[in-house]
């Protein structure tokens, strides 16, 4: 009884829907390793041949032993039968565990080189599904596919296939040889195979019930443990203790409740087989040792037979375990492709961007066929109508233009819609209703990833990869030298901290960034943005955790970053707002509210109240 | 740490005694069952002389068999059910204990800790712990027994051949310990190449929009099959030293087999054992060497328990710095006067976060505080409701030191709204309640009007009831933030502390969350942190603090006069605000 794994007998497992799909598909996989598998599948009849030659070659020794003893010719004729009899077990053993060893090893390569390639292939395909399908997915959800799913189709390639089919090679090879030897006890043994079969199944039937109630308890459980824990904090602010021990206490106990029946009931299997399989082996003394006395059954047949009985459970217990992982594996390889199959984000812009070199820095152009168009950054959006889902409209009507070089600024409560418009811009949502022109281009109509390398973007919640600050701010720009990148920190303020840290620039952070404050993560991603250098810029809520003196710092250093660029700017702080060519109060997903930062106090509309903090809400 | 963890077994023995007894008695009759077909076939196979007392013999001895046969299965059953018991409810008590002592944990135990590790030594470690313990009932007993009692027969059959025994044990303990030694770094380095998998693909997920705003996919994806490629070699090689053993052990029984089977033969022509028995004994020595590579592996799972098990113990043994006072006072009828004389505070030794804090805050006033990231305004108001003990000086609250209070009624007469919000997962009902668990309705909707939430609370389509739960609600910031002090007001507290709650609510909500501090606690003591000035500008009294020192107290006026930091933040956020 070996100890339970992540797929412990009779443990609640998915049926793949389309298994021979799946199955054909990882083979494909596999492709031209192939070749290996009918090695493998070579070596292991070879294997199971060896095994079994050895073990029925051995009874006949010990009956020649017998006769040459009996017979008195031991010492001459027998010792040589003998010496040669275990020369060829030997010869077997031997084969065995080479050609076992062959076996295992070609499969552990295959099974690591294919999950790689499986791997990787998934993490492509990630790499170009459109934002939509991120929001719709826990992050935990799309790692389990890298973890749980092609984990267990690694499991199926290296072992189950393996034991799965050596286990059913065994199991004919015991079967065929009771046949052969005796019909009579065989109808015994297939009687009691019938009741292990029924068993086997009516165990996992409550196992899996079970294994089903324990997983939901234990999933309760431990989600109040990482949520209690968490806010651990708060339940001692609020003297909640008692209340969150008593909470926890009933789900302990239910859990504790349901794991003991799923543990027995799996438990179960083992002792079970055992016994019936005892039966068996006591059936058959009976039985046979009646029939030898009958005369109708030889000796030697009897203990072969009965040595026979006595292997019999051991690959039934293998082939129904392996089920289960094999079943597991191609239920997790469904999920695997069935990211595979999605649709990634479409691209069927021809229009590109390219780079010149002169006499004084960079320009950029857009290649539209023949057409050498210069990027100034000039964006316009026309009556864009926008909704994440069909029939749930966040952006109404919207109407904008800004010029290459002009800030315009977005302000509004949460949830107005400010985020959603920037995020049209360089299409991680595509518009339903209207057009968006950059420079005069519709922005459909441009390679998305040279939209995008033409607009950098500073967001509220900073993302840094872990890696060196060098590395991070190089993320802009990867031909980025380090000069350019330290200017780019000096220009967003961030070389002073930075300097401060104990290895400079090349500090390692890592990406949920224990070690740096939000304000200095903010930092850093402007001085990312700075780096790419691009003639669009969108900052949203890019200095929302910076407080307000640093903010003073870096505000020369944001005014030199934002000229000769066209700017989009979210903040609820006004100071950042105050100075835009154009300021948009949007509400409810439409523009209420247009002008500069004089016409709208003169207004005394919502941008007034948002400034005074006289709002009064309806 | 054992003898700790094994008081958790507590009337748990008997179970453990059944358990391993029924181990023992499947395992006997396991083993006796070939030794009796044996005498049936030394019996049939020389016979010639009365068949039908044999057939009764037979059938005698078949019966026997059979009854055995179920004994062991009975044992087996008995045993699967008492270690399911005793495993369990040995890890729901382990668990219960450490549940409770961290709900005893003071904010600085629980930073020593870190959340994170807190909730792996409950869920993982404890796990381990558990299926230790019932491994160790089903198995630790049986494979002993079974190297035993196959050990005691096959001495018995043949002493002088079963010596090979004790030749192989040093070499199967020497293969061992060879994977263990080689085979176990390589699995550990492979846990660390997942890890970096991982963290690589999280990250991806996490920062998508940055990958996609910067196009940088390529550079993602190079990142992925460089840790990827990584893997697959780390993983191979581990596993290669796996497949590499197994044949090698197989090979070592089918030596033995071949060994006995010669001498055997060879005894059996001097006439020292009988033929039939070298079959016999050859799969006692098996089972036994079987045996010995079972209780080796065992003693790895041990030695991987261990370390769960001093985590786990760590937690439970754990000093906690925050207990309740003897003789605790209790006030009757608290208003909330706070008084800070000459308070130090640090989180680690040497390390000052605040330095001589001394002010009053009259019962009834609105306070603020404010200063840059880092100055020390959290810390501060932490200290109030014992959060975390000074280290130099005192803090009274109606002039007594808060020290002396019994700490369930101090936490009673303050409610805090802390910086981070965390709200539990059930209703938005329940999660308000929590500052008050026998709040009725029309209280509830009392306090989420003041905080201004029933706006977008009843715009739900659940109103109250909303399952705060369910993945596919998403609160903003701002909404979470005032569900949070709509918690803390329903307490209807002495003295609220609110930590920079309303950083993500706008200016105009602010303000009339704000106005109901005025009209609603009227009687409480408010202390507000805040980013903004016109968020305390209005309070009796602004406390500016700079590098954990009090670097000016007073009105707005009067700092706005005299306090030069007051001034620069003033004008900051001035700019542009029409007056």
């Amino acid at each position: 009884m070996p100890p339970m794994g992540p797929h412990g007998r009779g443990q609640a497992v998915p049926k793949p829907k389309n298994a021979k799909k799946s199955f054909l598909r990882i083979l494909k996989y596999i492709g031209k390793n192939s070749v290996f598998l009918i090695v493998v599948l070579i070596a292991l009849v070879l294997t199971t041949l060896c095994t079994a030659g050895a073990s029925y070659g051995l009874k006949p020794i010990l009956d020649g032993i017998a006769q040459s003893i009996s017979a008195g010719n031991f010492a001459t004729e027998g010792v040589r039968a003998l010496m040669l009899n275990l020369a060829l077990v030997s010869l077997c053993y031997i084969g065995a565990a080479v050609f076992s060893f062959v076996q295992s090893k070609i499969m552990v390569a295959v099974a690591y080189k294919t999950t790689n390639i499986i791997r990787k292939d998934l993490f492509d395909k990630l790499q170009t599904l459109p934002l939509k399908y991120f929001d719709s997915q826990t992050h935990g959800e799309i790692m389990s596919r890298f973890t749980n799913d092609v984990d267990n189709i690694q499991m199926m390639l290296e072992q189950t296939v393996v034991q799965f089919f050596s286990a059913v090679f065994s199991f004919v090879s015991i079967v065929v040889m009771m046949l052969v030897l005796e019909w009579r006890l065989f109808i015994v043994a297939l009687i009691f195979l019938a009741i292990m079969i029924f068993n086997s199944v009516n165990i996992a039937k409550h196992t899996k019930k079970y294994f089903t109630a324990q997983q939901s308890a234990l999933g309760k459980m431990n989600g109040n443990i990482e949520e209690t824990i968490e806010g651990m904090r708060i339940v001692k602010v609020f003297n909640h203790e008692k209340q969150a021990v008593d909470e926890f206490d009933r789900l302990n106990s239910e859990f504790c409740k349901t794991a003991t029946n799923a543990n027995f009931y799996s438990g179960l299997m083992g002792p079970c087989g055992t016994g019936i399989n005892n039966a068996l082996y006591a059936a058959v003394t009976l039985i046979g040792g009646i029939l030898v006395l009958s005369s109708s059954l030889s000796i030697g047949t009897f203990f072969t037979f009965l040595s026979n009985t006595k292997q019999f459970r051991q690959p039934i217990d293998q082939v129904m375990n392996q089920m289960n992982n094999i079943f597991s594996a191609l239920a997790g390889a469904e999920r695997v492709f069935e990211i595979m199959d999605m649709q990634g984000e479409s691209d069927e812009g021809t229009v590109t961007l390219c780079e010149e070199k002169t006499a004084d820095g960079k320009k950029w152009y857009w290649l539209d066929g023949e057409k050498k168009i210069a990027v100034e950054g000039n964006v316009v959006f026309e009556n864009v109508d926008f909704g994440y889902v069909l029939d749930k409209q966040v952006l109404k009507n919207i109407n904008l233009y800004a010029n290459a070089g002009q800030k315009i600024a977005f302000v509004g409560s949460t949830g107005a819609g400010k985020t959603t418009i920037t995020n049209l811009i360089n299409r991680f949502y595509d518009i339903q209703q209207g057009s968006i022109t950059y420079d005069g281009i519709d922005i459909k109509r441009i390679k998305k990833d040279d939209l995008r390398r033409s607009l950098a973007i500073v967001l509220q919640d900073t993302h840094m990869f872990t890696g060196t600050i060098m590395d991070n701010i190089r993320y802009g720009r990867l031909d980025a030298t380090d000069e350019e990148c330290i200017e780019a920190a000096k220009l967003a303020s961030a070389h002073s901290f930075i300097k401060h840290l104990p290895d400079g620039y090349n500090t390692v952070i890592t990406g949920d960034g224990d070690n740096l404050s939000q304000g200095q993560r903010q930092l850093l991603a402007i001085a990312r943005a700075a780096v790419a250098d691009p003639p669009v810029m969108i900052l949203d809520e890019a200095t929302s955790s910076i407080d307000t003196r640093t903010e003073l710092h870096i505000e020369h250093g944001m005014d030199r970053l934002m000229i000769g660029r066209t700017v989009f700017v979210i903040a609820h702080r006004l100071s950042t707002v105050r100075n835009s060519n154009a300021i948009m109060v949007l509400e409810n997903g439409e523009i209420i509210e247009r002008g500069n930062h004089g016409d709208l106090i003169a207004q005394k509309g919502r941008y007034y109240e948002l400034c005074t903090g006289k709002a009064k809400l309806s | 740490m054992v003898k700790k963890l094994a008081g958790y077994m507590k009337g748990l023995w008997l179970f453990a005694l059944v358990s391993a007894g029924g181990m023992i008695v499947e395992a006997v009759c396991e083993l006796a069952l070939p030794s009796i077909a044996n005498m049936v076939y030394n019996r049939v196979s020389v016979a010639e002389s009365d068949t039908v007392d044999l057939k009764s013999y037979v059938i005698k001895i078949g019966m026997l068999m059979f009854a055995l046969a179920m004994t062991g299965l009975l044992g087996g059953i008995a045993t699967m059910k008492t270690s399911s018991i005793a495993g369990q409810k040995f890890a729901y008590r382990l668990r219960r204990d450490l549940y409770t002592k961290t709900s005893e944990f003071s904010f600085k135990n629980i930073d020593t800790f870190s959340t994170a590790s807190l909730t792996t030594r409950m869920t993982n470690d404890v796990t381990m712990l558990q299926n230790t313990v019932m491994m160790s009932l089903r198995m630790l007993v049986r494979a002993p027994s079974l190297l035993i009692v196959s050990a005691i027969f096959a001495f018995r059959i043949n002493a002088k051949l079963s010596m090979i025994i004790l030749f192989l044990l040093p070499v199967i303990l020497a293969i061992v310990v060879i994977v263990l030694k080689f085979g176990f770094p390589l699995f550990r380095k492979m846990q660390k190449k997942i890890d970096v998998l991982n963290r690589v693909v999280q990250e991806n997920l996490i920062g998508i929009r940055v990958v996609k705003a910067f196009v940088r996919e390529d550079k993602e994806k190079e990142k992925f099959r460089l840790a990827s490629d990584d893997l697959a070699k780390q993983g191979a090689k581990a596993a290669g030293v796996v497949v590499t053993v197994m044949p090698i052990m197989m090979l070592l029984m089918n030596v033995v087999i071949v060994y006995i089977y010669y001498n055997g033969s060879m005894d059996a022509a001097a006439g020292v054992m009988d033929v039939g028995q070298i079959s016999v004994l050859s799969s006692y020595v098996v089972q036994v060497l079987m045996n010995i590579m079972m209780v080796s592996m065992f003693l790895l799972q041990f030695t991987r328990a261990k370390a769960c098990g001093d985590r786990v113990v760590e937690v439970l043994e754990t000093e906690i710095d925050i207990v309740n006072p003897q003789n605790a006072y209790i006030p009757e009828n608290p208003k909330g006067h706070i008084e800070f004389k000459n308070v130090d505070f640090g989180y680690h030794k040497n390390d000052k976060v605040l330095e001589n804090i001394s002010f009053t805050a009259e019962a009834g006033s609105v306070m603020g505080i404010i200063g840059s990231t880092g100055c020390g305004k959290s810390s501060l108001v932490n200290l109030i409701p014992r959060l975390y003990d000074v280290t130099g000086g005192q803090i009274l609250i109606d002039g007594v030191d808060v020290r002396d209070y019994d700490i369930s009624a101090l936490r009673d007469l303050t409610g805090v709204v802390l910086q981070k919000n965390v709200l539990f997962s059930s209703t938005i009902k329940e999660n308000i309640r929590w500052g008050k668990a026998d709040a009725a309705d029309e209280e509830i909707i009392d306090a989420c009007k003041a905080a201004q939430a029933h706006e977008f609370i009843t715009a739900q389509p659940n109103g109250y009831d909303t399952d705060l739960s369910q993945g596919g609600l998403n609160l903003s910031g701002g909404q979470k933030q005032r569900l949070c002090i709509a918690r803390a007001m329903i307490k209807n507290p002495k003295i609220l502390i609110l930590d920079d709650s309303t950083s993500a609510v706008d200016t105009a909500t602010e303000a009339k969350i704000r106005e109901s501090f005025y009209t609603k606690l009227k009687d409480t003591t408010v202390i507000i942190i805040a980013q903004r000035i016109s968020s305390v500008k209005n309070a009796d009294k602004i406390l500016v603090l700079d590098e954990g020192k009090i670097a000016a107290i007073g009105t707005n006026e009067e700092l706005l006069e005299s306090s030069e930091i007051y001034q620069e933040i003033y004008k900051t956020q001035q700019k542009g605000v029409l007056e």
